[in-house]
């Protein structure tokens, strides 16, 4: 067998082979998928296979293990127009390929503002300074002393979906709707340090630091940094990659990305917000008269079918439809997720899988019945403040169409009769 | 139980008790030094707090940010291929695509300094000294027309400086602004009367290929590629002819500079004078000598390697009248696509006319 057949197939070789599906009988098409004469026995079946004959590898042989060689186009993608430099950019988790909700973090998606730093455990200090009692420093080893917590959150870039306000533009869930992961993190809450820090009565705000180059500082309110904020150092059982903060990152539940603040080194109480660059001249919304929204951290409710979708399209004809996709609320927990498959004419309630989770990713299917006609899919969130994910053309009548940031938008799949699938709007 | 067991019981009780009161702490870590302090907390707030002693004028701040800034951002802070711009957008906030820079959209001088010293340059961060930084800010303010070329930037003058946007921010409003979102039971039958595909991503092509590679030559370019392109076409059919007698009126109306506008010329020039020399023993340098400019063909300086654009349309004619000097130096780029200069351009009219009167005065 040729030890390359199956590695880094893009899906449009995967969906040429769906199309040839659409005109034949169920029987012969499957017999046609599985590579042999329709009627005739499978000879994957009938024929002693290499696997089944020889021996597989030992255990010594990855000692830390990656995915299957047939998932190697499982990964995550950088639009290289985006930005003048992949050191100072974003890429994307492929989330049409992923299930369930929980992101492995090798291909959670990364985003840097100078690049991704080594920083060993015994190098990391963790400053709190400011209006405090006592100004701390700790190292790696006194934030494992501090009692932990264990949640699962999403990190979504408040750019996710962002360069689709003024159309449809990008090809691919991956792209339109990448920028987000979701991991189950372990670590001290931050309000477990501040109160051993002390935190002065005048002490309204928290500014937060990265120790790389870019020093990435967010200011955030006292009131969620008491509440649910997280100072991590794990992530899905394992210490965090370096591309997502190692050994320590900030998570901020709920709210936009660029707060939860990688490699974490300096924690300020102050009276004031800092307005440093990254909440000032970026992430801040400019809406259609020119004048911009500022500190606009929570991320509304949103959705997307992520199969089928422009990467996964239908290969297996008519009959029983898998329609997956994911739904998620920085507000709180999503309690229901409608599917269209008319572009928004009519609706239908789609599964839960699962206890939705606490600005948490909550996976969704409809299991349906596809009979070969053209689709227009679209999901629609709801989450437990009653928030109703809006339809673009909602979205642009209050933001307009400048506003970079927050686009939580309905997103619409053109499913075409051959199972090939287009991001487009409609109206 | 034991006596210890119910010991420890004990006193976990009395904390819960307390809790409310004092918080738990577990005396982990250690205080931190004021020397550590002072040199990790390094932020700067809207009000100046924080801001160390120091100072710089744009006038040594040019230097500076031609040496550690202008290959990102371009030497007069209109940024190279898709690094930020950081001067001009002005009344664009309101329009498609808006230029955001300093100028246009940074509510504080605070968020510059601060950035600047902590931040930059990309890949050499945290080397800028305190007056290096006032320096480069002063610079790039002045760049937007917000400080003057010799006037000193510090912590004493630093809040003198008005920033156009200031006031161009307010709070998240969404609960408000937004409330219709919320609270409504969505339609779930015969929402419309009917649905049309009114736009469709593959007519961009920008998405990059699958499989992982660099992209593909149609991914390098930038959506707004394309508008580019018709907008130097309309350009390339709009601009009109160079009237034929065009050198001879140009040299009869500048034969005689009124000495003022001259004066103020010259100091307008110190924009251009990083890569524009005059007078006797100007070299070339990343520009053009600029002798005898005024009123002659473009293009003719023989020892200078120009732009095709400019090439192209000193081939056509073009002739460096005063009209045309002037919606050059207004904006170059829009004047002549693809010109190497990389000048953001003078807004003010008095400027424009200061500099032609200035360069009128090398023959």
């Amino acid at each position: 067998m040729d030890d390359t057949s199956h590695t880094n197939s893009p899906s449009r070789r995967r969906f040429l082979g769906g199309v040839a599906l659409g005109g034949m009988g169920l029987v012969a098409g499957r017999a046609m998928a599985e590579g042999h004469a329709a009627g005739a026995p499978d000879p994957l079946i009938t024929e002693l296979q290499d696997w089944a004959n020889g021996l597989g590898d030992g255990v010594d042989a990855t000692p830390y293990g990656m995915p299957i060689r047939f998932e190697g186009d499982v990964i995550r993608r950088n639009v290289p127009w985006l930005t003048a430099d992949p050191i100072s950019s974003i890429n994307f988790t492929p989330i049409h390929a992923l299930d369930g909700t929980i992101t492995p973090q090798g291909c959670a998606f990364e985003r840097h503002h100078s690049g991704a730093i080594e920083l060993a455990k015994e190098d990391y200090r963790l400053m709190i300074n400011g209006l405090v009692d006592r100004p701390l420093v700790f190292t790696y080893a006194d934030l494992e002393r501090f009692p932990r917590v264990n949640h699962v959150y999403f990190c979504e870039c408040a750019a996710n979906t962002g360069m689709e306000w003024a159309g449809a533009q990008l090809n691919g869930a991956q792209f339109t709707h990448g920028m987000i992961h979701n991991m189950e993190y372990t670590g001290v809450k931050l309000s477990t340090l501040l109160e051993e820090a002390g935190v002065n009565p005048e002490g309204k705000w928290v500014y937060v630091e990265g120790a790389d180059a870019s020093s990435n500082g967010r200011s955030i309110p006292l009131e969620k940094a008491m509440d649910d904020v997280i100072v991590a150092f794990k992530a899905n059982g394992e210490a965090l990659r370096k591309e997502h903060g190692y050994p320590v990152r900030l998570v901020v539940p709920g709210w936009e990305g660029n707060m939860w603040v990688k490699w974490l080194r300096r924690i300020e109480v102050a009276a004031q917000a800092v307005e440093s660059r990254e909440e000032t001249s970026k992430y801040t919304d400019t809406m259609a008269d020119g004048t911009s929204r500022k500190w606009t951290w929570v991320m509304d409710a949103k959705s997307v079918v992520t199969s089928p979708s422009p990467q996964m399209p239908i290969t297996h004809g008519p009959g029983p439809l898998v329609i997956s996709g994911m739904a998620w609320s920085g507000r709180g927990k999503i309690t229901r997720v409608d599917v269209s498959t008319d572009g928004g004419m009519n609706w239908q309630t789609a599964r839960l899988a699962g206890e939705p989770g606490n600005k948490a990713l909550t996976r969704f299917y409809l299991d349906t019945q596809w009979d070969g006609s053209e689709m227009l899919l679209q999901s629609r969130a709801i989450d437990e403040t009653g928030y109703v994910q809006p339809t673009k053309e909602e979205l642009r009548a209050v933001r307009g169409e400048n506003s970079v940031y927050h686009n939580n938008c309905i997103q619409t799949w053109h499913v075409k009769t051959t199972g090939e699938a287009e991001n487009v709007e409609v109206s | 139980m034991s006596k210890f067991l119910e010991v420890v019981a004990g006193t976990a009780l009395a904390t819960l008790i307390a809790l409310p009161a004092v918080a738990q702490t577990y005396g982990l870590g250690r205080p931190a030094l004021p020397e550590e302090i002072a040199a990790w907390d390094l932020d700067v707030s809207p009000d100046g707090t924080g801001l160390p002693e120091g100072q710089g004028t744009a006038e040594n701040g040019e230097m500076i940010f031609s040496e550690n800034c202008a290959s990102c951002h371009g030497e007069f802070a209109e940024g190279v291929d898709r690094w930020p711009v950081l001067a001009g957008g002005f009344g664009t906030l309101n329009r498609q695509d808006p230029v955001k820079t300093v100028g246009s959209y940074w509510p504080y001088v605070s968020t510059v300094w601060d950035y600047v010293h902590r931040s930059m340059p990309f890949g050499n961060a945290g080397t800028l000294t305190a007056d290096d930084t006032y320096a480069i800010v002063a610079y790039i303010l002045y760049s937007n027309d917000l400080f003057e070329y010799d006037a000193v930037l510090s912590k004493e003058t630093f809040l003198d400086v008005e920033m156009p946007n200031a006031d161009g921010f307010y709070e998240d409003d969404r609960e408000t602004a937004e409330a219709a979102f919320w609270g409504q039971e969505p339609c779930m039958e015969n929402c419309k009367d009917s649905v049309e595909i009114t736009m469709l991503a593959t007519v961009l092509d920008v998405t990059p290929d699958e499989a992982g590679d660099e992209g593909g030559d149609e991914a390098a370019e930038a959506p707004a590629a394309a508008e580019e392109v018709q907008m130097a076409a309309a350009e390339a059919t709009e601009e009109p002819a160079p009237a034929a007698d065009a050198d001879t009126t140009a040299a009869g109306a500048m034969s005689e500079p009124d000495p003022e506008l001259v004066a103020a010329g010259e100091d307008v020039f110190k924009k251009c004078k990083a890569c524009h020399k005059v007078g006797e023993g100007a070299k070339n340098g990343t520009g053009p000598t600029l002798n005898g400019i005024v009123g002659h063909s473009a293009g003719a300086n023989p020892d200078f390697k120009y732009s095709n654009a400019l090439k192209d349309a000193a081939a056509g004619g073009l002739t460096w009248t005063p009209e045309d000097l002037a919606a050059f130096l207004a904006n170059p780029k829009d004047f002549m696509k693809g010109t190497k200069m990389s000048f953001a351009g003078l807004k003010k009219e008095e400027d424009q006319q200061a500099i032609i009167a200035y360069l009128s005065t090398f023959p």
